[in-house]
Protein backbone atom coordinates (compact mmCIF):
# COMPACT_ATOMS: atom_id res chain seq x y z
CA UNK A 1 0.00 0.00 0.00
CA UNK A 2 1.79 3.24 -1.06
CA UNK A 3 1.02 6.95 -0.89
CA UNK A 4 0.62 7.46 -4.47
CA UNK A 5 -1.32 4.47 -5.29
CA UNK A 6 -4.41 5.16 -7.29
CA UNK A 7 -4.64 8.57 -9.93
CA UNK A 8 -1.08 9.69 -11.34
CA UNK A 9 -0.21 12.25 -8.68
CA UNK A 10 0.72 15.15 -11.02
CA UNK A 11 -3.01 15.11 -12.14
CA UNK A 12 -3.85 16.85 -8.86
CA UNK A 13 -6.08 16.62 -5.86
CA UNK A 14 -7.86 12.72 -5.74
CA UNK A 15 -11.86 13.60 -4.30
CA UNK A 16 -13.08 12.33 -1.00
CA UNK A 17 -15.14 9.73 -3.33
CA UNK A 18 -12.50 8.76 -5.46
CA UNK A 19 -10.47 8.44 -2.26
CA UNK A 20 -12.97 6.09 -0.19
CA UNK A 21 -13.72 4.33 -3.24
CA UNK A 22 -9.89 3.19 -3.61
CA UNK A 23 -9.28 3.00 0.06
CA UNK A 24 -12.60 2.17 1.69
CA UNK A 25 -14.12 4.85 4.38
CA UNK A 26 -11.71 5.64 6.98
CA UNK A 27 -12.94 3.62 10.14
CA UNK A 28 -12.36 5.69 13.36
CA UNK A 29 -9.19 5.41 15.59
CA UNK A 30 -8.98 1.79 16.86
CA UNK A 31 -7.80 0.65 20.36
CA UNK A 32 -4.05 -0.55 19.60
CA UNK A 33 -3.57 2.18 16.76
CA UNK A 34 -0.42 3.50 18.10
CA UNK A 35 1.10 0.02 18.73
CA UNK A 36 0.19 -0.85 14.72
CA UNK A 37 2.34 2.48 14.04
CA UNK A 38 5.03 1.14 16.56
CA UNK A 39 5.42 -2.04 15.12
CA UNK A 40 5.06 -0.94 11.53
CA UNK A 41 9.01 1.27 12.43
CA UNK A 42 7.51 4.45 11.34
CA UNK A 43 9.77 7.08 11.84
CA UNK A 44 9.01 11.26 11.63
CA UNK A 45 9.59 12.34 7.72
CA UNK A 46 9.89 15.74 8.59
CA UNK A 47 13.42 15.51 9.09
CA UNK A 48 14.62 13.79 12.49
CA UNK A 49 13.64 10.47 12.01
CA UNK A 50 12.00 9.83 15.59
CA UNK A 51 9.85 7.32 15.91
CA UNK A 52 5.84 8.21 15.19
CA UNK A 53 4.39 6.00 17.67
CA UNK A 54 6.49 6.89 20.34
CA UNK A 55 5.73 10.31 19.66
CA UNK A 56 1.87 9.90 19.92
CA UNK A 57 1.99 7.95 22.83
CA UNK A 58 3.90 10.15 24.54
CA UNK A 59 1.18 13.42 23.78
CA UNK A 60 -1.68 10.52 24.58
CA UNK A 61 -0.15 9.98 28.45
CA UNK A 62 -0.52 13.43 29.29
CA UNK A 63 -2.68 15.43 31.22
CA UNK A 64 -3.26 19.04 31.06
CA UNK A 65 -6.51 19.37 29.06
CA UNK A 66 -7.33 17.78 25.45
CA UNK A 67 -4.32 18.13 23.11
CA UNK A 68 -3.70 19.33 19.49
CA UNK A 69 -2.42 17.96 16.87
CA UNK A 70 -0.08 20.29 14.43
CA UNK A 71 -0.05 18.97 10.57
CA UNK A 72 3.24 19.95 9.51
CA UNK A 73 3.21 21.04 6.37
CA UNK A 74 5.54 23.93 6.43
CA UNK A 75 8.07 22.27 4.48
CA UNK A 76 10.97 25.15 4.50
CA UNK A 77 13.91 22.71 3.15
CA UNK A 78 14.44 24.57 -0.04
CA UNK A 79 15.44 21.39 -2.12
CA UNK A 80 12.49 19.37 -0.82
CA UNK A 81 8.65 19.48 -2.59
CA UNK A 82 7.36 16.14 -1.00
CA UNK A 83 5.33 17.39 1.15
CA UNK A 84 3.96 19.80 -1.08
CA UNK A 85 3.08 17.22 -4.08
CA UNK A 86 1.42 14.59 -1.04
CA UNK A 87 -0.88 17.57 0.09
CA UNK A 88 -1.48 18.64 -3.59
CA UNK A 89 -1.95 15.42 -5.48
CA UNK A 90 -3.40 12.89 -1.58
CA UNK A 91 -5.07 15.65 0.81
CA UNK A 92 -7.62 13.14 2.18
CA UNK A 93 -5.13 11.09 3.07
CA UNK A 94 -3.09 13.27 5.28
CA UNK A 95 -6.67 14.51 6.71
CA UNK A 96 -7.08 11.04 7.69
CA UNK A 97 -3.95 10.53 8.81
CA UNK A 98 -4.51 13.94 11.13
CA UNK A 99 -7.94 12.58 12.38
CA UNK A 100 -6.73 9.24 13.48
CA UNK A 101 -3.60 11.40 15.40
CA UNK A 102 -6.13 13.59 17.09
CA UNK A 103 -8.54 10.52 17.74
CA UNK A 104 -5.34 8.62 19.43
CA UNK A 105 -3.83 11.04 21.01
CA UNK A 106 -7.64 12.46 22.72
CA UNK A 107 -7.02 16.44 20.52
CA UNK A 108 -10.39 18.04 20.23
CA UNK A 109 -8.19 20.95 17.78
CA UNK A 110 -6.33 19.75 14.59
CA UNK A 111 -4.34 22.02 13.13
CA UNK A 112 -3.16 22.02 9.30
CA UNK A 113 -0.08 24.24 9.43
CA UNK A 114 1.30 24.84 5.76
CA UNK A 115 3.92 26.85 3.83
CA UNK A 116 2.55 30.39 2.98
CA UNK A 117 4.26 29.94 -0.43
CA UNK A 118 3.09 26.63 -0.79
CA UNK A 119 -0.47 27.88 -2.38
CA UNK A 120 -1.67 25.28 -4.42
CA UNK A 121 -1.14 22.62 -1.63
CA UNK A 122 -2.87 24.89 0.91
CA UNK A 123 -5.36 25.06 -1.34
CA UNK A 124 -6.24 21.85 -2.48
CA UNK A 125 -6.34 20.67 1.44
CA UNK A 126 -9.04 23.12 1.86
CA UNK A 127 -10.95 22.12 -0.83
CA UNK A 128 -10.55 18.54 0.62
CA UNK A 129 -11.62 19.58 3.96
CA UNK A 130 -14.75 21.57 2.54
CA UNK A 131 -15.85 17.82 1.07
CA UNK A 132 -15.50 16.51 4.04
CA UNK A 133 -18.92 16.22 7.07
CA UNK A 134 -19.52 19.62 8.99
CA UNK A 135 -18.79 17.06 12.16
CA UNK A 136 -15.25 15.93 11.40
CA UNK A 137 -14.32 19.30 9.87
CA UNK A 138 -15.33 21.83 12.97
CA UNK A 139 -12.10 20.29 14.63
CA UNK A 140 -9.66 21.20 11.85
CA UNK A 141 -8.29 24.97 11.04
CA UNK A 142 -6.06 25.71 8.16
CA UNK A 143 -2.77 28.14 9.60
CA UNK A 144 -0.24 29.92 7.25
CA UNK A 145 3.71 29.31 7.96
CA UNK A 146 5.51 31.57 7.21
CA UNK A 147 8.35 31.03 4.58
CA UNK A 148 11.61 30.88 6.79
CA UNK A 149 13.57 27.59 7.27
CA UNK A 150 13.08 27.19 10.87
CA UNK A 151 9.52 27.92 10.52
CA UNK A 152 8.60 24.21 10.71
CA UNK A 153 11.00 23.15 13.64
CA UNK A 154 8.63 21.69 16.27
CA UNK A 155 8.47 24.88 19.22
CA UNK A 156 8.74 27.36 16.32
CA UNK A 157 5.21 26.32 14.73
CA UNK A 158 3.96 26.13 18.38
CA UNK A 159 5.00 29.78 19.51
CA UNK A 160 3.77 30.98 16.12
CA UNK A 161 0.62 29.39 16.75
CA UNK A 162 0.19 30.77 20.31
CA UNK A 163 2.17 34.23 19.88
CA UNK A 164 2.56 34.74 15.94
CA UNK A 165 6.21 34.41 16.13
CA UNK A 166 7.72 31.68 14.22
CA UNK A 167 10.65 31.72 16.30
CA UNK A 168 11.68 28.02 18.32
CA UNK A 169 11.75 28.94 22.10
CA UNK A 170 13.97 27.49 24.40
CA UNK A 171 13.16 23.46 26.21
CA UNK A 172 11.83 21.95 28.21
CA UNK A 173 8.95 22.20 28.05
CA UNK A 174 8.67 20.59 24.17
CA UNK A 175 5.47 20.91 22.44
CA UNK A 176 4.06 17.31 23.80
CA UNK A 177 4.19 18.26 27.08
CA UNK A 178 3.04 21.91 26.65
CA UNK A 179 2.19 23.05 23.13
CA UNK A 180 -0.61 25.20 21.53
CA UNK A 181 -2.33 26.80 23.95
CA UNK A 182 -0.65 25.20 26.16
CA UNK A 183 -1.77 22.12 25.92
CA UNK A 184 0.11 18.85 25.07
CA UNK A 185 0.43 18.80 21.38
CA UNK A 186 1.74 16.68 18.38
CA UNK A 187 3.31 18.32 16.06
CA UNK A 188 4.18 15.53 13.09
CA UNK A 189 4.84 15.77 9.42
CA UNK A 190 2.16 15.57 6.78
CA UNK A 191 4.05 12.19 5.01
CA UNK A 192 3.97 11.07 8.60
CA UNK A 193 0.42 11.56 8.78
CA UNK A 194 -0.54 9.60 5.56
CA UNK A 195 1.65 6.62 6.25
CA UNK A 196 -0.16 6.37 9.68
CA UNK A 197 -3.39 6.66 7.84
CA UNK A 198 -2.06 3.80 5.40
CA UNK A 199 -0.98 1.88 8.91
CA UNK A 200 -4.65 2.19 10.21
CA UNK A 201 -5.90 0.86 6.96
CA UNK A 202 -3.25 -2.43 7.05
CA UNK A 203 -0.25 -1.05 5.47
CA UNK A 204 3.10 -1.49 6.48
CA UNK A 205 4.62 2.07 5.69
CA UNK A 206 7.08 0.44 3.41
CA UNK A 207 7.73 3.62 1.22
CA UNK A 208 9.46 6.81 1.72
CA UNK A 209 8.92 9.68 -0.46
CA UNK A 210 12.02 11.68 -2.22
CA UNK A 211 12.70 14.86 -3.79
CA UNK A 212 15.36 14.00 -6.17
CA UNK A 213 17.70 16.95 -7.32
CA UNK A 214 20.50 18.30 -9.16
CA UNK A 215 21.99 17.21 -11.76
CA UNK A 216 19.68 14.22 -12.74
CA UNK A 217 17.43 14.33 -15.77
CA UNK A 218 13.57 14.83 -14.34
CA UNK A 219 13.89 16.40 -10.91
CA UNK A 220 10.91 16.08 -8.71
CA UNK A 221 8.96 13.63 -6.10
CA UNK A 222 9.37 9.88 -6.14
CA UNK A 223 7.70 7.03 -3.47
CA UNK A 224 10.17 4.31 -3.00
CA UNK A 225 10.16 1.20 -1.29
CA UNK A 226 11.98 1.77 1.84
CA UNK A 227 15.53 -0.12 1.39
CA UNK A 228 15.77 1.20 -2.33
CA UNK A 229 19.33 2.64 -2.72
CA UNK A 230 20.03 6.05 -3.69
CA UNK A 231 21.80 5.21 -7.39
CA UNK A 232 18.18 3.47 -7.94
CA UNK A 233 16.26 5.87 -6.77
CA UNK A 234 18.13 8.66 -9.23
CA UNK A 235 17.46 5.91 -11.70
CA UNK A 236 14.06 6.88 -11.13
CA UNK A 237 14.59 10.38 -11.79
CA UNK A 238 15.42 9.44 -15.22
CA UNK A 239 19.24 8.63 -13.90
CA UNK A 240 21.83 12.00 -13.44
CA UNK A 241 22.10 14.19 -16.00
CA UNK A 242 26.11 14.54 -15.92
CA UNK A 243 28.89 13.00 -14.39
CA UNK A 244 28.16 12.65 -10.60
CA UNK A 245 30.92 13.40 -8.20
CA UNK A 246 28.79 13.72 -4.52
CA UNK A 247 25.50 13.30 -3.14
CA UNK A 248 23.55 15.57 -0.80
CA UNK A 249 21.37 13.43 1.68
CA UNK A 250 18.77 14.82 3.52
CA UNK A 251 18.91 18.72 2.61
CA UNK A 252 20.68 21.58 3.45
CA UNK A 253 20.91 19.90 6.91
CA UNK A 254 21.98 17.02 5.72
CA UNK A 255 25.31 15.07 4.72
CA UNK A 256 27.37 15.39 1.31
CA UNK A 257 28.80 11.45 0.22
CA UNK A 258 31.17 10.47 -2.08
CA UNK A 259 29.09 9.55 -5.17
CA UNK A 260 30.78 5.91 -4.45
CA UNK A 261 29.25 5.65 -1.51
CA UNK A 262 26.14 7.13 -1.53
CA UNK A 263 24.96 4.76 -4.99
CA UNK A 264 24.84 1.93 -3.21
CA UNK A 265 23.17 3.01 0.04
CA UNK A 266 19.97 2.22 1.32
CA UNK A 267 17.24 5.06 1.67
CA UNK A 268 15.49 3.28 4.83
CA UNK A 269 15.70 5.55 7.83
CA UNK A 270 16.59 2.69 10.25
CA UNK A 271 19.44 1.60 7.90
CA UNK A 272 20.89 5.25 7.40
CA UNK A 273 20.43 6.03 11.31
CA UNK A 274 22.55 2.70 11.96
CA UNK A 275 25.22 3.95 9.43
CA UNK A 276 25.67 7.44 11.15
CA UNK A 277 23.31 9.02 8.02
CA UNK A 278 19.72 10.23 8.10
CA UNK A 279 17.11 10.02 5.59
CA UNK A 280 16.24 13.84 6.42
CA UNK A 281 13.55 15.27 5.13
CA UNK A 282 13.98 12.91 2.03
CA UNK A 283 16.19 15.42 -0.40
CA UNK A 284 18.52 13.01 -2.60
CA UNK A 285 20.30 15.81 -4.60
CA UNK A 286 23.44 14.92 -6.88
CA UNK A 287 26.10 17.61 -7.51
CA UNK A 288 28.19 17.01 -10.68
CA UNK A 289 31.56 16.70 -11.37
CA UNK A 290 31.76 19.65 -13.31
CA UNK A 291 30.64 21.93 -10.39
CA UNK A 292 32.70 23.47 -7.83
CA UNK A 293 31.92 21.58 -4.26
CA UNK A 294 33.44 24.30 -2.46
CA UNK A 295 30.97 27.32 -4.21
CA UNK A 296 28.10 24.83 -3.62
CA UNK A 297 28.54 24.58 -0.15
CA UNK A 298 29.57 28.35 0.29
CA UNK A 299 25.96 29.17 -1.44
CA UNK A 300 24.11 26.59 1.40
CA UNK A 301 26.06 27.76 4.39
CA UNK A 302 25.33 31.21 3.45
CA UNK A 303 21.34 30.58 3.00
CA UNK A 304 21.73 28.29 6.48
CA UNK A 305 23.71 31.80 8.18
CA UNK A 306 20.87 33.72 6.55
CA UNK A 307 18.17 31.41 7.96
CA UNK A 308 19.26 31.85 11.63
CA UNK A 309 16.65 33.99 13.46
CA UNK A 310 19.66 36.01 14.97
CA UNK A 311 18.27 34.61 18.61
CA UNK A 312 21.05 32.48 19.94
CA UNK A 313 24.88 34.14 19.81
CA UNK A 314 26.70 30.86 18.67
CA UNK A 315 24.15 30.41 16.02
CA UNK A 316 23.99 33.60 14.45
CA UNK A 317 27.85 34.94 14.59
CA UNK A 318 28.84 31.23 13.85
CA UNK A 319 27.00 30.33 11.05
CA UNK A 320 27.89 34.14 9.25
CA UNK A 321 31.16 33.51 10.00
CA UNK A 322 31.85 29.96 8.47
CA UNK A 323 29.69 31.20 5.89
CA UNK A 324 32.49 33.94 5.32
CA UNK A 325 35.12 31.37 5.45
CA UNK A 326 33.58 29.29 2.99
CA UNK A 327 32.38 32.31 0.58
CA UNK A 328 36.53 33.39 0.82
CA UNK A 329 37.97 29.61 -0.04
CA UNK A 330 35.00 29.55 -2.59
CA UNK A 331 36.68 33.05 -4.54
CA UNK A 332 40.24 31.87 -3.50
CA UNK A 333 40.98 35.04 -1.41
CA UNK A 334 41.07 33.11 2.24
CA UNK A 335 42.30 33.80 5.40
CA UNK A 336 45.64 31.81 6.37
CA UNK A 337 43.56 29.74 8.93
CA UNK A 338 40.04 29.43 7.56
CA UNK A 339 40.02 26.13 6.67
CA UNK A 340 41.44 25.26 10.23
CA UNK A 341 38.47 27.97 11.63
CA UNK A 342 35.86 25.66 9.58
CA UNK A 343 36.87 22.56 11.47
CA UNK A 344 37.08 24.06 15.01
CA UNK A 345 33.64 26.51 14.90
CA UNK A 346 32.09 23.52 13.04
CA UNK A 347 32.45 21.95 16.27
CA UNK A 348 31.77 24.68 18.77
CA UNK A 349 28.57 25.92 17.53
CA UNK A 350 27.01 22.09 17.64
CA UNK A 351 24.50 21.41 20.30
CA UNK A 352 24.64 26.06 21.32
CA UNK A 353 21.17 26.75 20.02
CA UNK A 354 17.50 26.62 21.39
CA UNK A 355 16.78 24.72 18.46
CA UNK A 356 19.14 22.30 16.39
CA UNK A 357 19.63 25.03 13.22
CA UNK A 358 23.51 25.24 14.09
CA UNK A 359 23.61 21.51 14.77
CA UNK A 360 22.02 21.06 11.12
CA UNK A 361 24.91 23.57 9.75
CA UNK A 362 27.27 22.06 11.33
CA UNK A 363 26.63 18.86 10.11
CA UNK A 364 26.20 19.91 6.68
CA UNK A 365 29.35 21.42 6.68
CA UNK A 366 31.54 18.60 8.68
CA UNK A 367 30.24 16.32 5.84
CA UNK A 368 31.60 18.58 3.47
CA UNK A 369 35.19 18.96 4.88
CA UNK A 370 35.45 15.24 4.85
CA UNK A 371 34.19 14.54 1.12
CA UNK A 372 35.70 17.74 -0.11
CA UNK A 373 38.54 17.97 1.95
CA UNK A 374 40.75 17.62 -1.33
CA UNK A 375 39.27 20.78 -3.01
CA UNK A 376 39.03 22.87 0.44
CA UNK A 377 42.65 22.20 0.70
CA UNK A 378 43.20 23.49 -2.66
CA UNK A 379 41.31 26.69 -2.30
CA UNK A 380 43.30 26.68 0.96
CA UNK A 381 46.37 26.36 -1.01
CA UNK A 382 45.73 28.92 -3.71
CA UNK A 383 45.30 31.37 -1.28
CA UNK A 384 48.49 31.06 0.34
CA UNK A 385 50.44 30.85 -3.09
CA UNK A 386 48.47 34.07 -4.19
CA UNK A 387 49.49 35.48 -0.32
CA UNK A 388 53.05 34.31 -1.24
CA UNK B 1 24.79 19.46 39.52
CA UNK B 2 24.97 20.71 35.80
CA UNK B 3 25.28 24.22 34.29
CA UNK B 4 22.83 24.58 31.28
CA UNK B 5 22.29 27.87 29.39
CA UNK B 6 18.89 29.47 27.74
CA UNK B 7 21.04 30.37 24.94
CA UNK B 8 17.97 32.62 24.11
CA UNK B 9 18.77 34.64 26.76
CA UNK B 10 22.56 34.66 26.80
CA UNK B 11 23.61 38.13 25.49
CA UNK B 12 27.27 37.10 25.29
CA UNK B 13 28.61 39.33 28.97
CA UNK B 14 30.99 36.75 29.50
CA UNK B 15 30.97 36.86 33.50
CA UNK B 16 30.28 33.50 33.31
CA UNK B 17 33.56 32.71 32.05
CA UNK B 18 35.45 35.15 34.09
CA UNK B 19 33.53 33.54 37.43
CA UNK B 20 34.17 29.69 36.61
CA UNK B 21 36.84 29.62 34.21
CA UNK B 22 37.57 26.00 35.08
CA UNK B 23 34.16 24.69 33.11
CA UNK B 24 33.49 28.00 31.28
CA UNK B 25 35.13 29.52 28.11
CA UNK B 26 34.38 31.78 25.45
CA UNK B 27 33.90 31.21 21.55
CA UNK B 28 35.03 33.93 19.41
CA UNK B 29 32.33 35.87 19.82
CA UNK B 30 32.26 35.97 23.37
CA UNK B 31 29.55 33.60 23.58
CA UNK B 32 30.13 30.96 26.18
CA UNK B 33 30.87 27.39 25.78
CA UNK B 34 30.27 24.54 28.94
CA UNK B 35 32.48 21.77 29.43
CA UNK B 36 29.94 18.84 29.68
CA UNK B 37 29.34 16.79 32.68
CA UNK B 38 28.67 17.61 36.37
CA UNK B 39 29.69 20.41 38.15
CA UNK B 40 32.64 19.15 40.53
CA UNK B 41 31.94 19.49 44.18
CA UNK B 42 34.55 22.28 45.30
CA UNK B 43 33.22 24.27 41.97
CA UNK B 44 29.45 24.16 42.79
CA UNK B 45 30.04 27.73 45.33
CA UNK B 46 31.27 28.93 42.13
CA UNK B 47 28.80 27.88 40.07
CA UNK B 48 26.06 29.20 41.88
CA UNK B 49 28.18 32.58 41.99
CA UNK B 50 28.57 32.47 38.29
CA UNK B 51 24.39 31.70 37.97
CA UNK B 52 23.95 34.60 40.47
CA UNK B 53 26.37 37.04 38.38
CA UNK B 54 24.65 36.77 34.54
CA UNK B 55 22.96 40.02 33.66
CA UNK B 56 20.84 38.02 31.19
CA UNK B 57 19.51 35.16 34.06
CA UNK B 58 20.28 32.74 31.01
CA UNK B 59 22.56 30.35 33.47
CA UNK B 60 20.48 27.52 35.09
CA UNK B 61 21.90 24.86 37.59
CA UNK B 62 19.85 21.70 37.47
CA UNK B 63 20.18 18.65 39.71
CA UNK B 64 19.51 16.40 36.68
CA UNK B 65 20.26 15.54 33.38
CA UNK B 66 20.23 18.97 31.29
CA UNK B 67 17.43 18.60 28.69
CA UNK B 68 18.82 21.09 26.23
CA UNK B 69 21.92 22.61 25.46
CA UNK B 70 24.34 21.98 28.00
CA UNK B 71 27.46 21.83 25.49
CA UNK B 72 26.49 18.00 24.48
CA UNK B 73 24.85 17.22 21.36
CA UNK B 74 21.93 14.96 22.30
CA UNK B 75 19.72 14.18 19.57
CA UNK B 76 16.13 15.60 19.71
CA UNK B 77 13.27 16.08 17.65
CA UNK B 78 12.84 18.28 15.00
CA UNK B 79 10.12 18.88 13.15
Amino acid sequence: MNLFDGPDPRAGAESLADHERRLGPLAPARAGLIEAIERSGLLGRGGASFPVGAKWRSVAGRSGGPAVVLANGAEGEPLSRKDQLLMWARPHLVLDGARLAADAVGADRVLLYVGEEHRSAAGALARALAERPAAQRRRFAMVAAPARYVAGEESAAVHFVNDGVAVPTATPPRPYERGVEGRPTLVQNVESLAQAALVARGGGAGTVLLTVAGAVQRPGVVEVPAGTTVGEAVGRAGGASASPRAVLLGGYFGTWLEVGEAWRLPLDPAALRAAGGSLGCGVVSVLPASASPVEETARIMRTLAAESVAQCGPCFFGLRALADACGRLAARRPEPDDLLRLGRWSAEVRGRGACRHPDGAAGFLQSALRVFAYEFAAAAGAGRRAAA
Amino acid sequence: MTISIDRTRCAGHGLCAELLPELIRLDDWGYPIIQPGPVPEHLAAHARRALAACPALALRLSQQTPRFDSGTSQRSSRR
